[in-house]
C-alpha cells in the first residue's frame, strides 16, 4: 500500500501525538515506516498526549484496518480502491472555504486555518451504515472552533459540506455509471455541528490523514452512520434550510438528513440492529448489539421531540 | 480437447475459487471484513455458474460448440456454491441468530429475493440425475427446468438490490443474463434443419 509522505501536509507536526507513544501500545509497523518520516525528532520515551475524556477506551483498529477498508467513493466503489487509488490527489495547496450566514467569509489557505487550533486525538467508534464498525483513533479539533470563527449570524440554521471535486484525480468521479451527483454532499444541524464531539480531522494514529480516509480534512460525528463523515472538505456554507446531502438525493427512503445509529430503525439492505467490528475475530467474528446514537448518549437531548424513526 | 476434457475435472476446476476464498478468510488475506468477502466471492462464483450453464445452449444453438455434458456440472456448482454462499450468511455473517435471520430474509429486498433465487435452485439441483431425468420424463424435467430463467433473472436483480446506488458490475451481470435469456427468444431454424443437426 502507498502512503503518501507526510511532509507533503499542512499538519505541525510539533501537535501530533509521537508515533512512538502509539508504537508502544499497537502494532503499526507496516504503515509506520511510510508514514512516519517527519517524526524523526520525536523521542521515543516521549509520554502519550493524555486521552481525551470523549475518547472511548476500546482497542483502536489497526492502521492497515482503516486505511485499507474504506467507502471513498471518489475513488472507486470498492473497500480497497481507496487505498490504491486515493495517492493521485493533491492536497497541498488546499483551500477551504466558508460562507453563507457568516460575518467573516473567507478562503483559508489550510494551514493558515489550522495555525490557530490545538489538536487533540479523539478515540471514537466508527459505525457504518454497512453494518459494520471500526474504533478510530483521530487527530482533529472540535467543528464548533472552526465555525465560531467565522461567526455565523442569527439567521444560520444548517451546515453545509462539499467535498473536492477534481476528476483528474478522484478516478471515481470519471466513472461510470454515476454513483454520486458529484460533488459529495453533506450537512449537519447547527446544534449538531457545535456540539463538542463532532470534530473535523486533519490525522489519525498521530499523522496526518492517509488520503483514502479524507485528507486534509473530514468531518467525524461519531453518533452518525458513516457516511455523514464527509471527507477532503472544500467547502462549509452556513444556511438557513435543511441542505441536500449525497445520500438522501440517491434514496431518501434509504438515507435519511440525520442518519443517527439507531438499532431500532431499519434499513432496506443491512441490519441497523447489530454491527461486526471490523479487524477482530476473522472469519469467526461475533456481531455486537449496535448502541443508540452509537452509544454516544449525550447526544440524545439533542433530539428530544424529535420522532427518530420519521426523522432517520 | 473438448471432449477429452472430464468432467470430474470440471467439478475439480470448480471448487477452487470456494478453498481459495476460504482459504483466504482463513489466513487473513482477504481484507479486514473476511466474512463478507467470502460471502461476496461466494455469491458471485454461484451467479457466474448459473450465467455459465446458461451459455450452453446459446453456444450450441449460434457457435455450433456443443458443451451440453457439461452442463449439469455448472448448474450443480451454480447450487453448491448458492447454498454455501447461504450458510457463509446464517452461519458466518448471522452467527446462527435465526430471529434476526428470519428479520432479514423477511424484510430486506435482496434477502428475500436471494432466497427467492435459492428456493427455486433447489428443485433443479435434486433433480439433475439421469434417474430423475427418467422419473419424471424429458418433457416434464424440461419444463421443470425453465425454473432457471427466473432464478438467473431473480440472482442478477438480488446482486443489484444488494448494493449501494448503482455500480456498474452487477449491471454488466443483469446484462448478460436478459441478453442470455434473449437469445432463447431467437426464431428457431426449421425443425428439420435441427433435427438433422441433433442427430
Ligand atoms: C437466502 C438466500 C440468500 C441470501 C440470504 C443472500 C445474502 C447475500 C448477502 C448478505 C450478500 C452480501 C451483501 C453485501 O455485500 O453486504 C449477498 C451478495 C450476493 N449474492 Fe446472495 N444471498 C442469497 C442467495 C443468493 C443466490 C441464490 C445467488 C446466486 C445464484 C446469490 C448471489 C449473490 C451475489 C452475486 C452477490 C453480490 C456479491 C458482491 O457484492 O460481489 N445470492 N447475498
Amino acid at each position: 500500500m502507498l502512503i503518501r509522505v507526510s511532509t507533503d501536509r499542512p499538519v505541525a507536526s510539533s501537535e501530533i501525538t509521537p508515533r512512538a507513544a502509539w508504537l508502544n501500545r499497537r502494532d503499526v509497523l507496516g504503515a509506520g515506516a511510510a508514514l512516519g518520516l517527519g517524526f524523526a525528532g520525536v523521542s521515543a520515551t516521549a509520554a502519550p498526549t493524555p486521552r481525551s475524556p470523549l475518547s472511548t477506551d476500546e482497542k483502536p483498529n489497526r492502521l492497515s484496518d482503516i486505511t485499507g477498508y474504506n467507502n471513498f467513493y471518489e475513488f472507486g466503489v470498492g473497500k480497497s480502491d481507496p487505498a490504491a487509488n486515493a495517492g493521485r490527489l493533491k492536497t497541498r495547496p488546499w483551500t477551504l472555504r466558508i460562507d453563507g450566514l457568516v460575518d467573516k467569509p473567507a478562503d483559508y489557505a489550510l494551514e493558515d486555518f489550522l495555525k490557530p487550533l490545538t489538536l487533540e486525538e479523539r478515540i471514537y467508534r466508527m459505525r457504518c451504515v454497512e453494518g459494520w464498525s471500526m474504533v478510530i483513533p483521530w487527530l482533529g479539533f472540535p467543528l464548533a472552533d472552526a465555525i465560531s470563527r467565522a461567526q455565523p449570524q442569527s439567521a444560520a440554521k444548517y451546515v453545509a459540506f462539499e467535498t473536492l471535486y477534481r476528476p483528474d484525480e478522484m478516478s471515481g468521479q470519471r466513472g461510470f455509471p454515476r454513483i454520486i451527483p458529484w460533488p459529495y454532499r453533506e450537512g449537519l444541524r447547527l446544534d449538531e455541528a457545535m456540539h463538542p464531539l463532532t470534530i473535523l480531522a486533519t490525522g489519525l494514529y498521530g499523522e496526518p490523514l492517509p488520503n483514502q480516509n479524507g485528507a486534509p480534512l473530514r468531518l467525524v460525528v461519531p453518533w452518525k452512520y458513516g457516511f455523514k463523515g464527509i471527507k477532503s472538505i472544500v467547502r462549509l456554507t452556513l444556511v438557513a434550510e435543511q441542505p441536500p446531502t449525497s445520500w438522501s438525493m440517491i434514496g431518501p427512503d434509504e438515507y435519511g438528513f440525520f442518519a443517527n445509529v439507531n438499532p431500532n430503525v431499519d434499513h432496506p439492505r443491512w441490519s441497523q440492529a447489530t454491527e461486526r467490528r471490523i479487524g477482530e475475530g476473522g472469519l469467526f467474528a461475533k456481531r455486537l448489539k449496535t448502541q443508540m446514537f452509537n452509544g454516544y448518549d449525550s447526544v440524545a437531548s439533542l433530539y428530544s421531540g424529535l420522532d427518530l424513526r420519521a426523522n432517520y | 480437447m473438448r471432449r477429452n476434457f472430464p468432467v470430474w475435472a470440471v467439478y475439480g476446476l470448480g471448487f477452487v475459487p470456494a478453498v481459495a476464498a476460504f482459504g483466504a478468510g482463513l489466513s487473513g488475506l482477504s481484507g479486514p471484513d473476511p466474512i463478507r468477502a467470502l460471502e461476496q466471492s461466494l455469491g458471485l462464483w454461484a451467479l457466474r455458474f448459473l450465467l455459465a450453464a446458461l451459455c450452453v445452449t446459446p453456444l450450441r444453438r449460434f457457435a455450433g460448440v456443443n458443451l451440453l455434458r457439461y452442463r449439469r456440472a455448472l448448474g450443480l456448482l451454480s447450487f453448491y456454491y448458492a447454498a454455501l454462499h447461504f450458510l457463509a450468511f446464517i452461519g458466518l455473517d448471522h452467527n446462527f441468530d435465526w430471529a434476526e435471520i428470519g428479520r432479514e430474509i423477511v424484510k430486506k429486498p435482496y434477502a428475500f429475493i436471494g432466497m427467492a433465487c435459492l428456493l427455486l435452485l433447489i428443485p433443479l439441483a435434486a433433480t439433475s440425475s439421469n434417474g430423475m431425468i427418467k422419473r419424471l420424463g424429458a418433457k416434464n424435467w424440461t419444463r421443470l427446468h425453465r425454473l432457471v430463467y427466473p432464478a438467473a433473472l431473480l440472482a442478477v436483480a438480488h446482486f443489484i438490490f444488494a448494493v449501494k446506488s448503482w455500480p456498474l458490475e452487477p449491471l454488466l451481470y443483469a446484462g448478460a443474463a436478459v441478453s442470455l435469456l434473449a437469445l432463447r427468444l431467437a426464431p428457431k431454424k426449421s425443425r428439420s434443419l435441427e433435427q438433422a443437426g441433433n442427430a
